[in-house]
């Protein structure tokens, strides 16, 4: 089986984010960098499948140098190959997508995994795009998984229930939480990955036709509201949690 | 509650991609498998074992050694970052690192025969065999070489007599590194689990170190084959350097457990109002705070010029020692000090603060006392050895 892992490097998802100057990005200085949390779920079940099938995994990233990081992390937990697609300053979706799929549209993969959703930009998008411009086909936030004989089951998570869907491979999968435990890398795999060779290809990315023009921080909470005291209190306020804040049905 | 490391200085900057991967890695390990176990295993007093296979895969144990024997040949940047991060969960736990590292494997790669290495080193790395270290006995601590424990050479091997004490893992190890006068100087022998004679009972009663065993090794006409004497240790050196490899992660060690304590602090003092304002927002709760990252960040310093000065093979143990006494005692301080800020709240389980306290006070005698390394740094400075009778 060959299978590709599309990854990205993002700041730690602990990190309190702050906004530079002008409010057009995010300030990077004082970042720690991770593996989108998405990915290891992914990079986790191609390694899982190919230990048990055979053949290779082949992690893919698109941007600059500093993704390299990205591609040796993944490396590190076991996979074969690495390729950066390498492009300079901002892409938008479409852009990174297309560099992606000219990248790997001519490397016979029967599967290709990413994270349903990067914890940076949050965009769901590549996963999608990818397998479209692939002509693909493509079950997003997939929480389980067999693989057949050029067919496989994903079963995903819907509104109050979940859904089986079959399809056949060649095949893209986003990964949600769920799908696996990803592997912790080893000292002796994250010491082989500093070695690897990683392949650098040049993004074809045509047009970028969107751009962030600002960000902000999220609306400060309003304040909370004392609805009344002791036994008395609790029928009022538990309408308005199910009418006005609809946390309770 | 998430953790926040604190790199003041972007000691980040400096480091490596595979030493910060390294870190990263042992970080979450820490964080998904012993936060969530610790203050259980801390309370009931034992050392979960389930994190031995764990620890073994993640390669821990012997990770500066070569590949061949087991190791992953990482840098002693690399492996100090680990310790750190070790230590950030419990002290018990990068003591069983330190142990098995820096006292069982080190020394037999250094002075054992290459028959040792070959059979031991991997079976260590791998965790099917546990190590411990004796040195410390009754009346022989600060001062070893004053040991009775002796070793009398007899046909196709030696006997061994004496008593260890405060031997970390001695209960559960299945060989153990013992250091014994042969004709009145300190040889290293490796006595195995089960030996005739040998026995290694329980030091119950701490108040520190609780998720980690200690033990005595209680050793009456103990036979040890001749081949398993490690050829090449002779001296009491041989121990002081096994020592000097221990020290060195404890000064990353500790700083784990210094930065657990303030970032406990920090969002307690954020989240935590008095007089309608959180407490972070008074001076004197802010001058506590920056004391706290002030001497983190002096500490971080001194580890990674060491770390350099380890990797260049140009350290001494003098600098060693300055480092293994200062970053305990700010630890220690730090400990307290986010005892303080967290009020009464501090003195409960609910935060790491009163755990990592109580053992660091083991970790700050442990490896050679506070005043030990004052000492040895003194008689540097003044060539006059204060520490001798
Ligand atoms: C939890 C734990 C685990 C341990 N694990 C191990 C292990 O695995 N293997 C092992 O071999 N040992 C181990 N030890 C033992 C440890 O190394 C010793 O406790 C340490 O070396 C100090 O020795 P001591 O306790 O006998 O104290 P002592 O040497 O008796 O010291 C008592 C006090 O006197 C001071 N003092 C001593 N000599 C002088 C001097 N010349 N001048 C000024 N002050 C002096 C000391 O600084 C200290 O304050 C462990 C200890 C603990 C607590
Ligand atoms: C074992 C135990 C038994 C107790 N028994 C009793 C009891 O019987 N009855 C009872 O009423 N209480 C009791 N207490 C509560 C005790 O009196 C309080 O813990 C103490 O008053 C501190 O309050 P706090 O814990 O809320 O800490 P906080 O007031 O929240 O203080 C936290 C930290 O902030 C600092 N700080 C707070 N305000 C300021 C400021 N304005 N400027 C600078 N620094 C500030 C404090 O010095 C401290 O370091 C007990 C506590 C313990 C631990």
């Amino acid at each position: 089986m060959n299978i590709a892992v599309l990854v990205k490097l993002v700041p730690d998802t602990a990190a309190m984010i702050r906004l530079n100057g002008d409010k057009s990005g995010i300030e990077t200085r004082d970042l720690n960098w991770v593996l989108n949390p998405y990915d290891e779920y992914a990079a986790e079940e191609a390694l899982a499948l190919v230990e048990k099938h055979g053949g290779e995994v082949t992690a893919v990233a698109c941007g600059g140098d500093d993704q390299v990081e990205a591609l040796r992390k993944v490396v590190a937990m076991g996979a074969n190959n690495a390729v950066l697609v390498k492009r300079e300053g901002e892409y938008d979706q479409l852009a990174s997508a297309k560099a992606i799929a000219n990248a790997i549209k001519d490397r016979g993969f029967d599967l290709i995994f990413t994270g349903y959703r990067t914890t940076d930009d949050d965009s769901t998008a590549i996963g999608p795009m990818v397998a479209s411009l692939l002509e693909l086909p493509c079950v997003t936030e997939v929480n389980k998984l067999e693989v057949g004989d050029g067919t496989l089951t994903a079963e995903r998570n819907i509104e109050g229930g979940s859904e089986v869907l079959e399809a056949s491979m060649p095949c893209v999968i986003t990964a949600q939480k769920g799908l696996n435990e990803p592997r912790y890398p080893k000292l002796k795999g994250i010491m082989m990955a500093k070695k690897k060779q990683i392949e650098t290809v040049d993004a074809e990315a045509g047009d970028i036709r969107t751009a962030t023009t600002t960000m902000d921080y999220p609306p400060e909470r309003p304040a909370g509201k004392i609805v009344g005291e002791g036994v008395e209190a609790v029928p009022e306020l538990v309408r308005l949690l199910r009418e006005e804040a609809k946390v309770i049905e | 509650m998430p953790y926040h490391a604190l790199d003041y200085y972007r000691l980040d900057e400096q480091l490596t991609e595979e030493e910060r991967m390294i870190r990263d890695a042992v970080r979450s390990w820490v964080s998904d498998r012993v936060i969530p176990k610790i203050d259980e295993a801390f309370r009931d007093h034992f050392f979960p074992q389930e994190w031995i296979p764990e620890m073994a895969e993640l390669g821990l144990f012997g990770p500066t050694l070569p590949e061949e024997y087991g190791g992953a040949g990482i840098g002693d940047i690399a492996y100090g970052l680990a310790m750190q991060e070790l230590e950030r969960g419990d002290s018990g736990i990068r003591s069983f690192a330190s142990v098995q590292s820096a006292l069982v494997m080190y020394p037999i790669y250094t002075w054992g025969s290459e028959e040792q290495k070959r059979n031991l080193l991997p079976k260590l790395a791998r965790a099917e065999l546990i190590g411990a270290f004796g040195l410390t006995e009754p009346d022989a601590g600060s001062d070893p070489g004053s040991m009775l424990t002796t070793a009398t050479k007899v046909d196709g091997g030696y006997r061994l007599n004496g008593a260890k004490m405060w031997i970390t893992n001695s209960t559960i190890a299945d060989i153990l590194v013992v250091w014994a006068k042969l004709d009145g100087v300190v040889n290293g022998f490796l006595v195995e689990k089960g030996a005739d004679g040998l026995t290694c009972p329980e030091t119950t009663g701490k108040w520190s170190l609780r998720a980690s065993v200690t033990g005595e090794i209680v050793m009456q006409d103990v036979f040890v084959p001749e081949e398993m004497r490690m050829p090449d240790a002779n001296g009491l050196k041989c121990p002081l350097m096994c020592l000097n490899q221990a020290r060195y992660g404890i000064t990353w060690g500790v700083l784990g457990a210094a930065q657990a304590c303030f970032d406990s602090s920090l969002q307690y003092a954020l989240s935590r109002p008095q007089w309608g304002k959180p407490i972070a927002g008074f001076q004197a709760v802010q001058e506590k705070l920056v004391h706290m990252a002030t001497e983190i960040t002096k500490g971080q310093l001194l580890c990674y010029r060491l770390g350099q000065m380890k990797q260049n093979g140009t350290s001494s143990f003098r600098q060693v020692s300055m480092a293994k006494g200062n970053n305990c005692r700010v630890a220690l301080e730090i400990a307290r000090i986010a005892r303080d800020i967290h009020g009464a709240n501090g003195i409960t389980d609910e935060y790491p603060i009163m755990r990592h306290m109580m053992n660091l006070e083991s970790v700050y005698t442990y490896e050679g006392t506070d005043t030990m390394h004052t000492l040895i740094v003194g008689s540097d400075l003044t060539g006059l050895e204060a520490y001798k009778g």
